[in-house]
């Protein structure tokens, strides 16, 4: 435990500290002399390629892909052309950018997933320099040419290359330049000598870092932080200008001593770092710089590379792996010499105890007396998290775990999380793994993508183990792994389909929320259609089966898988589908084994196509229903002959259908309809009469027991009425229908209104009694009561008289 | 505002509250002013989710109908489309998209399907052209919408037509998504039980869904401890008889839709001294019914015999807390009455609408006319003649009384007799034709087709055993009352309750053998619950079941399940959902064909 501070180093306030992560498991002859080498970042594989520049056919580079470790994950030779820059997108695929400006894609195993192209104008040209960057949108690539001219694509899975104006003076590839992401785009910092210009997708603009040392007249090497937030600058007269990326603001600026120009520069900084640094490298000499005068300075042994974390730079050379990153607070409070803050004492208080001293308890009071003992075991906690060496990350738990014991209602989540982080972290970190990830990485990457990472690298067994003992949910954990895990099975072109697809069932079982459609998606994309319905067989949700037979031309599975799913519109969809695929009869014949399928495409004929629905009819012989359909036929013709027309048909199909009733009632109709034509056509007066005391809505006068509606004489006819507001309109409509076909009107100058009511008032006027008593004879109990009365009173005024 | 659905058993509101959200979610999608033009048919159930003022606030500022040509000019930003997935639906659309006035400032359409978007519709509207036209496609998923504190309702006037006549199972797949919603909600259902082949369909998408989800198990503790499913066509007898509950009878009268009632204005007209009878208001007076009406809540179940009594007691109830101000003596007492005044107010209020509707009921329940009808249908429930030709059937159609009547009447007595011999079910057939006119034709095809009009093929009635062993008759109901649920019809206990009663209590085992008579296959299903899920029962806590209706239910019915869940010693508690409401009208009505005959 004494030896924790052994590797640190103060540089201004902080400390910072390498750590060994890895001794490299490779064998390389030369170390890393003479290779192009990308390392992605958040432990990920490293790619190298051995003397890139090797153009003849006989020798020809090799290509090899490494975990972290070293460990040897893909070989082969490189037989396209001349790669100028290797680089890794965010889901762990190789970016192989040659000089003619095709990107070669290529999966961790080494398998090429595609390719694309940077521009046609890049051919002539050449990329001089190319860089691979992540930003929000994914995975970036970047290029200068031998024209320099910079092109840009933000998201590779999305091309969208975009072509940046032309740099001023700029001639020839420029001294350095770095990407950056602002405000949602990606621009290119570009320097040319002492000029420092900003390139984004319309224009080229000049900028000046504010404070920069006036001794310098060229900027030769600039690197961007993690974060996009800062830049480093680094100047033939060897100074070193830290700021913000926007350039708005200057951090610090340090003088190294040393002016040629370095192999790499990164930055070297954490979350809630205490002061920014970066990390510059020459050919055998390492020097962090800060804040204030001070540097750190290390010797290399070899020739090595730096890779950027969020949380420090990772150093590879040929045969070690490290990690240089600043102590994190909690770490130097613990740790450092002398230090009396409240982790420091509880782990001191936790090695006195297990020592069975009487200290233990000293040191315990001295913290609850201060009241610091949460803050003690939050410390301790947190440093675990931190610590690469188990033994260390334990010491500081059980630290931890022995301060919880004197304290009431302290949450436990912090604990029990970190030790099952601390778990995952030790198991992908192990050498055959490889993934040296720091927790506050892990945190920032969450377990999701880690797992990922795992299937990725095939490593399904670990990646399982985990997400179970993280308790993660089946179908977000287990289930993708095994979803993943099958589509790689299904490409492995040796084995039978059958072996594959139990293999498959067998693994997978009854696994909550597996998509066996994707999986059976992939099979097809390999060109295994079998195993491709194979699979399709084992997927629970229809509905996702359908599209794919769709796609694999299977449609009349797609249409059961349709129906057994119950949803109507996706049967409706697979109906449509065949129906344009088919011809019309075995279009017929395939509906006709589908009874559901049947009576959705009824509906749907029903509403758009009548002409087929009577064709359906007659393909099933289904008499019943074309009687039916002939019927609701005849009521949209207007004409006589066409209407008995259809009702013949429908007499017909009912007797097919031994539907005696209907076929009765419906001739029957025919006869009416043809009796009714043949009155209406003998021009007739009475048809007019007869429709006129049928029609319910006309009311003639009641009198005695008979009602009375119309007097037909010679040219004259009389109708009698009551309910004027509704009986003379229908009048009217009935005369005028008729009057089509009779061509009888009503003569309007002629005709006359009596009025009863009027009648009477007249015979009232006149005081005749004969005339009120005829009057008072042709009154029926429905008559008035009150004209009645008067009529009666007028009459005894009248005779009296 | 929807308090009254919280009060239930179960806790509606969330329901009603998750469709708000997301319909605030879409209205939200689409910046800036809208206008939406609606599918006319879903203003009604929207109306039970949200009101026009949560749509204004999200900027709504017209509401138009959906219809051919040209969407009115509005000044607005977004059109948004309201629909049912109908491809003649998707035509108008067309027609109103492509008829935009180009000269005017751009309008963004959107389309929203309730209750589920369509590929079909989309590709019509692909054929169509205009697919590109739509800013965000979206579906608002409504199968099923809160309707009262213990009643669901999915809204769908054709579900029943569909199912059995059309062999369409849409509505089906609907009520299986519905259902899962629910779940997702109120925990997953661990019994189903169910009668009828569209229940055996729907259990099966439901354990089929529940195998799809399978990942996304929910972690809540299950509210529903049964579903029963129903097929209607179980029980085709009762929807047929006139409801004679306070509910019942408004609805068979004049038609509850969507929560609320027309009614005549003649007996509402406020009653002014001095002003006569002169200007009596001619628009009907529209009524919402539901439980957050105190009075209304009370009544509505209640036999339509026992209403005037509950009515006079509540009458005397609130003129004696008006009466409570004289004895006020205390300025503290008098603030105290004047506090309770308005909840006094509304309740005198609706007493006086409810002594008004009851008049009007009275008017019609005391005719001959319906006096005469009902001794008809309950001479056919009880089994009296149902092998003859019936007069007043005759007289009736002689009388050329209302269509419906008459085949309400003609479809009882063919289910109470298991079918009607050949030569009676022709002789109504031709009455009716000839009176009413050949066009029917069609819609007696169609009732032969749904089972409710039938040829009796074999001699054997199996009415009678079904009607004994269920004990569907109790010849001395209790009105005022009731002990048993048969009171909701003065008599008849309806078939669909009874089964749900004997499934509590003692178990579908014991009447196998009817069950057996009855439509389709009964089965119970199990759903398994996450460990930890198990619901640890109280000593004395009731079961809660839900029981769906598909095809419809009565509000009779509903009003004998709340019977049964209201009874002291039941032990079951009841949450009904149902396709649509319905009742003999109707469900008759959406049976109906009637082509429009041209002018010859």
């Amino acid at each position: 435990m004494a030896f924790v501070t052994a590797n640190w180093n103060p540089l201004g306030e902080a400390f910072y500290r390498k750590t060994e992560l890895y001794e490299m498991g490779w064998n390389l002859k030369d170390g890393l002399r003479d290779c192009l080498l990308a390392a992605a970042p958040y432990g990920g594989p490293i790619a190298l390629l051995k003397e890139p520049q090797r153009r003849s056919p006989s020798s020809r580079p090799q290509l090899e892909i490494y975990s972290a470790s070293g460990v040897t994950m893909a070989s082969f030779l490189w037989k396209s052309g001349v790669v100028r820059q290797l680089g890794w997108t965010v889901c762990d695929d190789l970016l192989c950018i040659q000089e003619d400006g095709t990107v070669l894609i290529y999966d961790l195993f080494g398998s090429f997933k595609r390719h694309f192209s940077m521009g046609n104008e890049v051919g002539q040209s050449q990329v001089v320099e190319a860089k691979v960057f992540h930003s929000p949108y994914g995975t970036g690539v970047a290029i200068v040419t031998g024209a320099s001219r910079f092109t840009l694509a933000t998201n590779i899975d999305d091309l969208k290359l975009r072509r940046l104006p032309e740099v001023p003076g700029l001639q020839g590839a420029p001294t350095c330049w770095a990407v950056l992401t602002q405000d949602r785009q990606s621009k290119v910092l570009v320097a040319n000598g002492g000029d420092l210009f900003i390139l984004d997708y319309t224009a080229c603009t000049a900028v000046n870092p504010p404070g920069l040392s006036p001794q310098a007249s060229s900027i030769v090497h600039m690197c961007v932080s993690f974060s996009y937030k800062y830049l480093a600058l680094f100047t033939d007269s060897g100074h070193v200008w830290m700021g913000s990326a926007n350039l708005k603001e200057k951090l610090s600026e340090v003088e190294t001593k040393v002016r040629n120009p370095p192999k790499q520069m990164a930055w070297c900084r954490r979350p809630k770092s205490r002061q920014p640094s970066v990390v510059i490298m020459w050919d055998r000499h390492l020097l962090v710089v800060g804040e204030g005068k001070d540097t750190i300075s290390y010797h290399l042994e070899d020739d090595s590379i730096l890779v950027p974390e969020m949380d420090g730079v990772r150093i590879i050379n040929g045969t070690n792996h490290e990690l240089l990153q600043e102590v994190p607070a909690s770490c130097e409070e613990i740790f450092k010499i002398a230090s009396m803050a409240p982790g420091a004492l509880l782990l001191e208080a936790h090695k006195e105890y297990e020592k069975e001293s009487q200290k233990a308890d000293e040191y315990l009071r001295e913290i609850k007396e201060q009241g610091l003992l949460a803050e003690a075991v939050r410390q301790c906690v947190e440093a675990a998290g931190h610590e690469q060496e188990a033994e260390t990350q334990k010491t500081l738990l059980r630290a931890a775990s022995f301060g919880k014991c004197f304290l009431s209602n302290f949450p436990p989540e912090l604990f029990v999380i970190m030790c099952r982080d601390l778990r995952v972290l030790n198991a992908v970190r192990d050498y055959t793994v490889g993934i040296p990830l720091t927790h506050t990485q892990f945190k920032q990457m969450t377990v999701q993508v880690l797992i990922d990472r795992l299937v990725y690298r095939k490593l399904y067994p670990l990646a399982i183990e985990i997400c179970r003992y993280l308790k993660t949910p089946e179908y977000q954990g287990v289930s993708r792994v095994l979803k993943h895990w099958a589509c790689c099975k299904v490409q492995q072109k040796e084995e039978s389909d059958e072996v594959i697809a139990r293999t498959i069932s067998l693994k997978l079982g009854e696994a909550a929320g597996i998509s066996y459609s994707e999986i059976a998606t992939k099979a097809y994309e390999c060109g295994r259609t079998e195993l491709a319905i194979k699979l399709l067989e084992f997927e629970p949700r229809s509905g996702e089966q359908v599209p794919l037979l769709l796609k694999m031309k299977r449609s009349q599975l797609a249409l059961s898988k349709a129906i057994e799913s119950g949803d109507t519109d996706l049967v409706y969809t697979v109906v449509t589908y065949l129906k344009n695929e088919m011809n019309r009869g075995d279009f017929f014949m395939t509906l006709r084994n589908q009874p559901v399928a049947l009576s959705l495409y009824r509906q749907f004929c029903k509403h758009q196509e009548q002409d087929t629905l009577k064709d359906l009819f007659n393909q099933d012989d289904d008499h019943q229903e074309l009687g039916n359909f002939y019927v609701k036929a005849s009521y949209k013709e207007k004409r006589l002959e066409a209407r008995v027309a259809h009702l013949q048909s429908a007499v017909d199909e009912y007797n097919k259908a031994k539907n005696e009733f209907a076929a009765k009632a419906t001739e029957e109709e025919m006869r009416l309809l043809r009796f009714q034509k043949k009155l209406e056509e003998e021009k007739a007066i009475e048809p007019l009469a007869i429709a006129v005391r049928m029609h319910t809505e006309i009311q003639g006068i009641t009198i005695g027991v008979t009602e009375h509606c119309i007097s037909l004489f010679a040219d004259d006819i009389i109708f009698f009425l009551s309910k004027l507001k509704t009986s003379i309109p229908n009048l009217i409509t009935l005369i005028e229908k008729f009057g089509r076909f009779s061509g009888y009107k009503i003569n309007n100058s002629k005709s006359v209104l009596i009025d009863m009511e009027g009648a009477a008032d007249a015979a009232i006027e006149r005081r005749n009694e004969g005339e009120i008593s005829t009057i008072l004879s042709r009154c029926s109990p429905t008559t008035d009561r009150a004209l009645v009365e008067r009529l009666n009173r007028a009459k005894s005024t009248a005779a009296k008289k | 505002m929807a308090a009254h659905l919280s009060y239930g058993r179960v806790n509606l509101n969330i329901l009603r509250e998750a469709a708000r959200k997301e319909l605030r979610e879409f209205l939200d999608k689409c910046a800036g002013s809208k206008a939406i033009v609606w599918d006319e048919y879903l203003t009604g159930p929207f109306g039970l989710i949200a009101q026009y003022s949560l749509l204004k606030e999200h900027e709504v500022e017209k509401m138009f109908t959906l219809k051919a040509g040209r969407v009115p000019s509005a000044d607005v930003k977004n059109i948004i489309f309201f629909v049912r997935p109908r491809l003649e639906l998707m035509d108008i659309i067309a027609e109103n998209v492509m008829s935009e006035d180009k000269l005017q400032p751009p309008r963004e359409f959107h389309i929203l399907f309730v209750p589920r978007r369509s590929l079909l519709c989309e590709q019509r509207l692909k054929e169509q052209g205009v697919l590109n036209s739509f800013t965000n496609i979206d579906e608002y998923i409504l199968d099923l919408i809160p309707y009262d504190g213990d009643l669901l309702s999915m809204e769908s006037e054709s579900a029943f037509r569909e199912c059995y006549l059309e062999n369409d199972q849409t509505s089906l797949y609907h009520t299986a998504k519905g259902l899962m919603t629910l779940q997702a909600l109120y925990g997953t259902i661990p019994q189903i039980f169910g009668k009828g082949e569209c229940a055996r369909h729907v259990a099966n998408m439901m354990l089929r869904m529940k195998r799809e989800f399978a990942g996304s198990q929910n972690q809540i503790l299950p509210v529903f401890d049964t579903l029963l499913l129903l097929d209607r066509n179980v029980d085709l007898l009762t929807p047929l008889a006139t409801q004679l509950t306070y509910e019942g009878l408004i609805d068979e009268i004049y038609g509850i839709t969507n929560g609320y009632v027309k009614l005549p204005p003649e007996k509402f007209a406020q009653k002014k001294p001095g002003e006569g009878g002169k200007d009596l208001p001619t628009e009907p007076k529209k009524l919402q019914l539901n439980s957050a009406e105190e009075l209304y809540a009370e009544i509505r179940d209640k036999n339509f015999n026992a209403v005037g009594a509950a009515l006079s007691k509540k009458a005397k109830i609130i003129s004696a807390a008006f009466e409570e101000r004289h004895n006020a003596k205390t300025v503290g007492e008098i603030k105290q009455f004047v506090s309770q005044l308005p909840h006094m107010q509304a309740a005198r209020n609706s007493l006086a609408n409810h002594t008004s509707i009851a008049e009007l009921i009275k008017d019609i329940t005391t005719s001959e006319d319906f006096f005469e009808n009902l001794t008809v249908e309950q001479e056919f429930m009880t089994g009296v003649d149902t092998d003859k030709v019936n007069t007043y059937i005759e007289d009736s159609i002689a009388q050329k009384d209302p269509l419906i009547k008459i085949l309400r009447l003609v479809c009882m007595q063919s289910v109470c007799n298991n079918g009607l011999k050949q030569k009676v079910l022709d002789h109504y057939k031709r009455e009716i034709l000839q009176t009413y006119g050949y066009e029917h034709l069609l819609t007696l095809n169609n009732l032969e087709k749904v089972g409710l009009l039938k040829p009796q093929l074999t001699t054997r009635n199996n009415y009678p055993t079904i009607r004994k062993t269920l004990k569907l008759w109790m010849e001395d109901a209790n009105e005022q009352n009731p002990n048993d649920i048969s009171y909701v019809y003065s008599g008849y206990a309806p078939l669909s309750v009874r089964l749900t009663q004997l499934l509590a209590r003692p178990g579908w085992r014991s009447i196998e053998e009817v069950l057996k008579m009855l439509p389709g296959p009964h089965f119970e299903e199990r759903q398994q619950l996450p460990t930890g899920l198990h619901k640890k029962r109280q000593q004395g806590e009731n079961r809660t079941t839900l029981v769906f209706f598909l095809g419809g239910v009565t509000y009779a019915e509903i009003a004998a399940l709340r019977f049964l869940s209201q009874m002291e010693d039941g032990g079951t508690e009841y949450v009904i959902a149902t396709t649509k409401l319905l009742n003999g009208t109707s469900w008759i009505k959406s049976l109906m064909d009637r082509p429009e005959a041209q002018i010859l």
